[in-house]
């Protein structure tokens, strides 16, 4: 029997007895259905994430801290030294870091791979106010150069610009006075800062964009030349020691590194006595999350497609049952023992086909009609979160995974008609 | 002299083994020649079913030889045996061994499906093999609608349709009434009389074997009894001798 052949007929089979395959194929459905579904919500989440991710920091930055090397235990507490630089609290979870003054910037610029430093200030800005509209409270998240913001209205920031530029969430907009998103756009404001002389200063600025809400909280950011001129402010009155030194600095690397590069240059950071972190770094501990949760979830699904498993095994057994006489006559005319399991194989497969195809169908269907709802709905404020989303690799992973739990089910029926004698066959009444 | 096409010597067939054994076939000895027609005849018990089976190599003697065109069945394996068995033989089932639900072409197509031939020259050999036996107004019909005589033929068709040497036959008429019975028994004969193709009929009717070149008797898995009915100068009968 050719191959095609096989095929043919092995649908033509499952079809035979309409009511046993329907009710297999229903038993698939099932964990089809929840294996799409679980996917896509992964799928969704993690595209979400992806686009927060952009938003909170470049690819081709690090954050670099100094750690407190830890003194050898035996050897009881360390001296202490006047002269040493002073901990800060901030820096990487975990571990307490020194500050780093100009020379660390010098240090860490000249390590291979890193193109250049920024130093990491805090700008605490008091209020933001549009033409007498009302002062509100301003948070700011990270600065940095390159970072891409998930836009409601508006455009990213300029590169290479003195122009003092801002970008602000979307839950500003109205409380400002704004009449819409658009209409922010272009607009003037004023930010108000207090320097260390608890003198109250205000810098012009120019609103770019409106930012979606972030799963991150709701806060503006700013280009760096509006970050320069904020820390100016806010640094009036304070002692030159303090604004030349700081608890972390930002790294700058060719964001065309491989995974292996930056890796390399981290090692170098080490060797020299500090830590980096990439955003990714940041973001991948969360991610992680995410996918455990979903691996949890899909390993519900599979539990559900291997009990189906087991229903492709019995409806194989039955038809291999029923159709005794029939292999028999097949094998006295020539077919192979080969062949004989291919048929059946072929016919679990189709089944698990069968399953697949209107699990994932159904599911995708479903899946992108609560997605809209809910996003319109539960998860409004939440833009640009599809919570459900289909990738054709996971859905093909879907389909391959189902066939290949139908094939596996299938050994057992169709090695027992591949080892059927034709003879015993033909007797079997 | 006519070539044989199949020979066994001393063969002998049990089933189970101790206490349980049982003895189907206790030694036979029969030489086939091509283009003759042979009638195995006994009562049910007798070991002619079981005998057909392992002549057409369905089933495996425990002992004795047997030759297919002077080639030991034993060396026969894989994928030899399974192009032996869809060339050369071609089966007639007491119980027809229809597919119901599949139309009558599609079960006189299987042994071509099996040859892995083409879907459009399958259609054609098996239209002109229900053609030569009048069903090929039947040929879309499903085969669970046919009436016994129709199954038969198409029975009939389906074992023509590969062109083979060797027709078997198990009880071919025996859930026909007598005046379709004798309309298969027509059928089969005028292919050994016109095609040449050697037939092997399993049968507990007199009248079937009686039109046969040879008769077998058996009879507790032992030969009996050889008649040769026609006594024809061609073929030579001396090798069927009784049984030990």
């Amino acid at each position: 029997m050719r191959a095609l052949d096989i095929l043919k007929t092995a649908i033509g089979n499952s079809f035979r007895s309409r009511l046993r395959t329907t009710l297999t194929v229903i038993a698939i459905f099932i964990g089809a259905f929840t294996l799409t579904i679980t996917n896509g919500l992964g799928t969704g989440i993690n595209q979400y994430i992806d686009t927060q991710v952009a938003a909170i920091g470049a690819p081709d930055v690090m954050t670099v801290t100094k750690p407190v090397v830890a003194a050898d235990a035996s050897t009881g507490p360390a001296k202490y030294d006047p002269e040493a630089a002073s901990e800060v609290g901030s820096g990487r979870p975990g571990g307490a870091s020194l500050e780093m003054t100009d020379a660390d910037i010098d240090t860490i610029a000249a390590i291979d791979g890193i193109t250049s430093v920024d130093k990491s200030v805090s700008v605490r800005p008091d209020y933001i106010e549009w033409k007498s509209e009302g002062k509100y409270v301003l948070g700011l998240g990270q600065f940095g150069a390159g970072i891409t913001i998930d836009l409601a209205a508006g455009k990213q920031f300029t590169a290479d610009t003195d122009a003092l530029q801002v970008i602000i969430p979307t839950t500003y907009v109205e409380t400002m006075g704004f009449s819409s998103n658009s209409a922010a756009v272009g607009q003037q404001v004023t930010i108000g800062i207090t320097d260390a002389l608890k003198q109250q200063t205000t810098v012009e600025a120019t609103v770019v964009g409106v930012q979606n809400p972030s799963l991150l909280g709701s806060s503006a950011t700013v280009n760096p030349a509006l970050k320069d001129a904020l820390y100016a402010a806010q640094s009036v009155g304070l002692p030159a020691s303090s604004t030349t030194q700081y608890g972390s600095l930002i790294a700058h690397f060719d964001a065309k590194d491989s995974k292996a590069q930056v890796d390399a240059i981290k090692k170098h950071l080490v060797d020299a006595g500090y830590a980096g972190t990439t955003v990714a770094d940041q973001i991948g501990t969360f991610q992680t999350v995410i996918d455990g949760i979903i691996l949890v979830l899909n390993a519900f699904a599979i539990i559900a497609l291997l009990a189906a498993g087991f229903g492709i095994i019995n409806t194989l057994l039955m038809s291999v049952q029923e159709r005794t006489r029939e292999i028999g006559l097949m094998k006295a005319m020539g077919m192979s023992s080969g062949r004989i399991f291919g048929l059946f194989s072929t016919e679990a497969v189709f089944i698990g086909f069968l399953g697949s195809a209107i699990g994932s169908g159904v599911a995708i269907l479903v899946g992108s009609v609560i997605s809209r709802v809910l996003s319109n709905g539960l998860l409004k404020d939440l833009a640009g979160l599809r919570i459900l989303s289909f990738d054709a690799t996971s859905i093909a992973t879907v389909f391959l995974l189902v066939m290949g739990i139908a094939f596996v089910a299938s050994v057992l029926p169709a090695s027992r008609a591949a080892r059927q004698s034709p003879i015993d066959s033909l007797r079997y009444e | 002299m006519t070539p044989t096409v199949l020979s066994i010597r001393n063969l002998t067939k049990h089933y189970g083994s101790g206490g349980t054994r049982f003895d189907a076939l206790k030694g036979i000895t029969l030489d086939i020649q091509e283009g003759e027609s042979i009638a195995i005849v006994g009562k049910s018990g007798s070991g002619k079913s079981t005998l057909m089976h392992i002549l057409a190599l369905l089933d495996a003697p425990s002992g004795g030889e047997l030759s297919v065109d002077g080639t030991d069945a034993a060396t026969l394996r894989g994928k030899r045996l399974n192009l032996l068995r869809n060339r050369t033989f071609g089966f007639v089932f007491q119980q027809f061994f229809l597919t119901p639900n599949a139309t009558v072409l599609e079960n006189v197509m299987l042994p071509l499906k099996i040859a892995r031939i083409g879907s459009r020259q399958r259609k054609r050999r098996a239209l002109a093999a229900l053609e030569q036996l009048d069903l090929a107004d039947k040929a879309r019909n499903r085969a669970v609608n046919l009436s016994g005589g129709q199954k038969q033929r198409v029975v009939i068709a389906r074992a023509l349709v590969n062109d083979p040497r060797i027709i078997f036959a198990d009880e071919p008429t025996g859930n026909l009434d007598s005046a379709t019975g004798a309309t298969v028994e027509d059928i089969l004969f005028s292919l050994n009389k016109e095609r040449g193709i050697t037939l092997v009929i399993v049968t507990h009717d007199d009248d079937l074997a009686a039109r046969c070149d040879r008769r077998i008797y058996l009879r507790d898995g032992l030969m009996v009894d050889a008649v040769d009915v026609h006594a024809p100068a061609m073929h030579v009968t001396s090798t069927a001798v009784v049984g030990a």
